[in-house]
């Protein structure tokens, strides 16, 4: 057992190291670099960063390279990600289009779609959306009802889709709609790409509690799609779906950047319990190693997923418990550290407080975080349904036609 | 990355596996707790045949000379089947103590002995209801002899060797010893002690004048010898853990399949979905935790006492979830004497207080991972 690099993986590590090096800032060394504020900047410089990786091939470095890929293995993909996170470089606006939009296009579209869209996709030239969950379908997507309705050789859709992660800043979507209401949920469904610059799509912010707008709302009125944007066949668009929904919870990754165990000591070594310092709490001391065993429990997880890749293998189901765990030790660490700065533990104001507000924006994250990519109810059912083999729920509405099946308002 | 066990230890683990399941079955263990036998003589038998009990013991003292990343395959294969043998007191605890302090000649005496089955040994530290600490232990060493109780200490009735810790004089951990005690060289009497898992016999240890030589050869070191091998066997029995987890796991998957209430099998209800998926993610917590914990104690590497502190967290808290939702599941039938949930129920709160209950071991990680942030 060990942690080392095959010579192979050795060679690439170096190989991407002396790239970035050459091309990117690291992070100790950016703390001046201050992120663009303007939407438009930040699109800009993602953009740039994107075609320089293209060009190196570490753009989509698992696939093909005739697909403008970088030809490598998982592996590969997985050490240029970890060398990558310690520069400064712009942030992931084309993970949902790559990692999950463009691979959907990819296996359903037509050829002509692929030779228009993949290519530039991959360099960054075109940034893509996914729109699945709607008012009515968040758990349960195959309940959404924005319809298409054949006219011609075209299509109109009207109906409305939220929580379109990037919708203000991209060019094409996936959506998945509603083409036959006479039919179970599930059998009705199609997918299509569409543009969504169309004047017919109007894309709305949504304010979130947390106070930033990341998602939005998707209005559809009377926009036309050509049958030719179908992906899949009519009908087939919860198959076409799930080839979209196996790559999300990879997409939706991690939870970086938030408090762990190694900042609630230091917090427990400078805040006071009865005039006591926190830390010689028995009860700050009991959560601070329940949280501990808990992240090494994933990191190590996470190490035993790499090495079955390592391996070429293909991993075991454990790494699906990983946001189980990281989402709600997220918003219990956030909380605990809150309650250790006592009355001042409300202050969200940066200047004023010595942990600039990082546990309160935390637990205020993680009340999303528990929600985004999978609830912690649906992850547990899919934990007992396919890992476990546990029967799936009892589903009042499988086999009634859509239109007759009950729904709320 | 290699974080795995090699393919050797893999198919170890598979034989293991199948001898158990072929011979020690819960009936065995339904067996041993009902005839308050000391052990299954047969399954041990079969261990020590297979050669089991030497693989970490070095070839120069009758071993086969293997590591840690072995013993762990068996230890989760034990663990799997709640075995009733004194695998974990004579090979994790009194091998690996002699192992790791012994002199050659204490080494010499011991250990091919243990490694071919002949002799059983254990490690008595408890002095009943309290956590053992330097300042409370009272089994006194002078003169090469030893004085007091030790209660309870698991399979001391049929163990004919006991490393018991001792107090030698002086102050603070200085005070306390560990103490080569052979048991049938007189001294020494036995008394059964009625515990919640009598599928592992524990006794009461009164030493009268007992014969009794320090380990290794300077009295004084024995709190950080027996802190050194709690962490070791922490790593082993975090292994049972993860085994016994994925039994009791599986005991109630398959129950939840087979039962059906109002209309549908139970495993269709999400109160019980969710429970299992519970069990699930203490499971693979537990497991990535222990794989670490066999990591740092193969190489005997810096971070083995925070690595086993884990290991021992997320497996006590794992198996002991899964044994008490495993009985929940099954429900009243689950709670009846015919029922085998009641074995991985009593061994799993057993195996989590066998090297000290997990609020000390938090408290032993905290003080270590306080001292490194502080520095």
């Amino acid at each position: 057992m060990d942690f080392n690099d095959t010579a192979e993986e050795a060679a690439y590590r170096a190989e991407v190291r002396a790239w970035l090096d050459k091309n990117a800032t690291r992070k100790e060394n950016a703390k001046d670099i201050a992120p663009p504020k303007d939407l438009k900047e930040m699109i800009a410089q993602s953009k740039a960063w994107q075609a320089k990786k293209a060009d190196a091939g570490y753009a989509c470095i698992t696939w093909p390279k005739e697909w403008g890929g970088g030809g490598g293995t998982t592996i590969n993909n997985v050490i240029y990600s970890q060398e990558e996170s310690k520069y400064a470089v712009p942030g992931g606006i084309f993970a949902i289009g790559l990692g999950m939009c463009i691979p959907t296009v990819m296996s359903w579209g037509s050829d002509e779609a692929k030779q228009r869209f993949v290519k530039p996709a991959v360099r960054g030239d075109e940034i893509w959306c996914q729109l699945f969950s709607e008012p009515a379908g968040g758990s349960d997507v195959a309940g959404l009802r924005t319809k298409a309705e054949k006219d011609g050789d075209d299509w109109v859709i009207n109906g409305q889709k939220v929580w379109t992660s990037g919708a203000h800043f991209c060019d094409y979507g996936i959506l998945l709609v509603r083409t036959d209401p006479n039919v179970p949920k599930h059998k009705g469904l199609t997918m299509f790409w569409i543009d969504m610059k169309d004047p017919a799509v109007e894309v709305r912010p949504i304010k979130q509690m947390s106070g930033g707008a990341e998602f939005n709302e998707v209005f559809f009125t009377n926009l036309r799609v050509k049958d030719s944007q179908r992906l899949g066949k009519v009908g087939d668009g919860w198959k076409v779906a799930l080839t979209t929904l196996m790559n999300e919870r990879l997409a939706v990754g991690g939870s970086q950047g938030n408090a762990d165990t190694d900042e609630l000591i230091s917090l427990a070594r400078n805040t006071d319990i009865a005039g006591e310092p926190a830390i010689r709490h028995g009860g700050v001391r009991e959560r601070i190693a329940d949280w501990y065993v808990q992240a090494q429990g994933l990191k190590f997880t996470r190490f035993r997923t790499l090495t079955a890749l390592s391996k070429g293998e293909t991993p075991g189901p454990e790494s699906s418990i990983s946001k189980i765990v990281a989402a709600k030790k997220m918003q219990d660490l956030g909380s605990f550290g809150m309650d250790l700065q006592d009355m001042g533990g409300v202050i969200r104001d940066r200047k004023i407080s010595p942990e600039e507000g990082a546990y309160t924006e935390q637990w205020i994250g993680a009340a999303g975080y528990r929600i985004a990519g999978g609830t912690d109810e649906i992850l547990r059912n899919i934990v007992a349904e396919r890992v476990l083999g546990l029967p799936q729920d009892i589903r009042v509405d499988k086999d009634l036609p859509f239109n007759q099946a009950p729904k709320g308002k | 990355m290699n974080f795995d066990f090699s393919d050797d230890q893999k198919m170890l683990k598979e034989q293991v596996r199948k001898f158990l399941a072929d011979k020690c079955p819960m009936s065995v263990t339904r067996r041993v707790l009902e005839k308050e036998e000391p052990y299954a003589a047969e399954v041990w038998k079969g261990l020590v045949e297979m050669g089991l009990t030497g693989t970490a013991i070095p070839e120069e003292f009758g071993g086969l000379g293997l590591g840690a990343l072995e013993l762990c395959v068996i230890a989760e294969e034990l663990g799997r089947a709640a075995a009733p043998v004194p695998f974990s007191s004579s090979i994790y605890l009194a091998a690996e103590a002699l192992r790791l302090f012994g002199t050659k000649k204490q080494k010499e005496t011991w250990l091919p002995k243990l490694a071919s089955g002949e002799i059983i040994g254990t490690l008595a530290v408890s002095e009943g209801t309290h956590a053992a600490h330097p300042r409370n232990i009272a089994v006194k060493q002078a003169g090469g002899k030893i004085n007091g109780v030790k209660q309870p200490v698991v399979d001391g009735g049929a163990a004919s060797l006991a490393i018991v810790a001792v107090n030698t004089g002086g102050s603070g951990e200085g005070a306390v010893s560990l103490a080569i005690v052979d048991l049938k060289a007189g001294g020494v009497s036995t008394e059964p002690v009625r515990t919640l898992d009598p599928s592992r016999q524990h006794v009461t240890l009164s030493f009268k004048d007992a014969p009794a030589e320090i380990l290794g050869d300077k009295p004084g070191e024995g709190w950080s010898q027996l802190s050194r091998v709690f962490d070791g066997a922490a790593v082993l029995f975090a292994f049972e853990q993860v085994g016994g987890t994925e039994a009791a796991l599986e005991m109630a998957r398959d129950y939840a399949l087979e039962r059906y209430a109002f209309g549908r099998q139970i495993g269709s209800y999400q109160a019980i979905k969710h429970k299992l998926a519970d069990m699930y993610v203490k499971k693979e917590l537990a497991k990535s935790n222990a794989y670490f914990g066999a990591m740092m104690l193969n190489d005997e590497g810096a971070e083995l006492t925070e690595a086993a502190a884990a290991s021992r967290i997320a497996g006590s808290d794992a198996y002991v979830f899964a044994a008490q939702e495993n009985i929940q599941t099954h429900g009243g039938i689950g709670y009846t004497w015919e029922s085998d949930c009641q074995f991985h129920y009593r061994r799993a709160k057993l195996l989590a207080l066998a090297v000290g209950a997990p609020i000390q071991w938090k408290e032993k990680l905290v003080a270590r991972l306080e001292a490194k942030n502080a520095a």
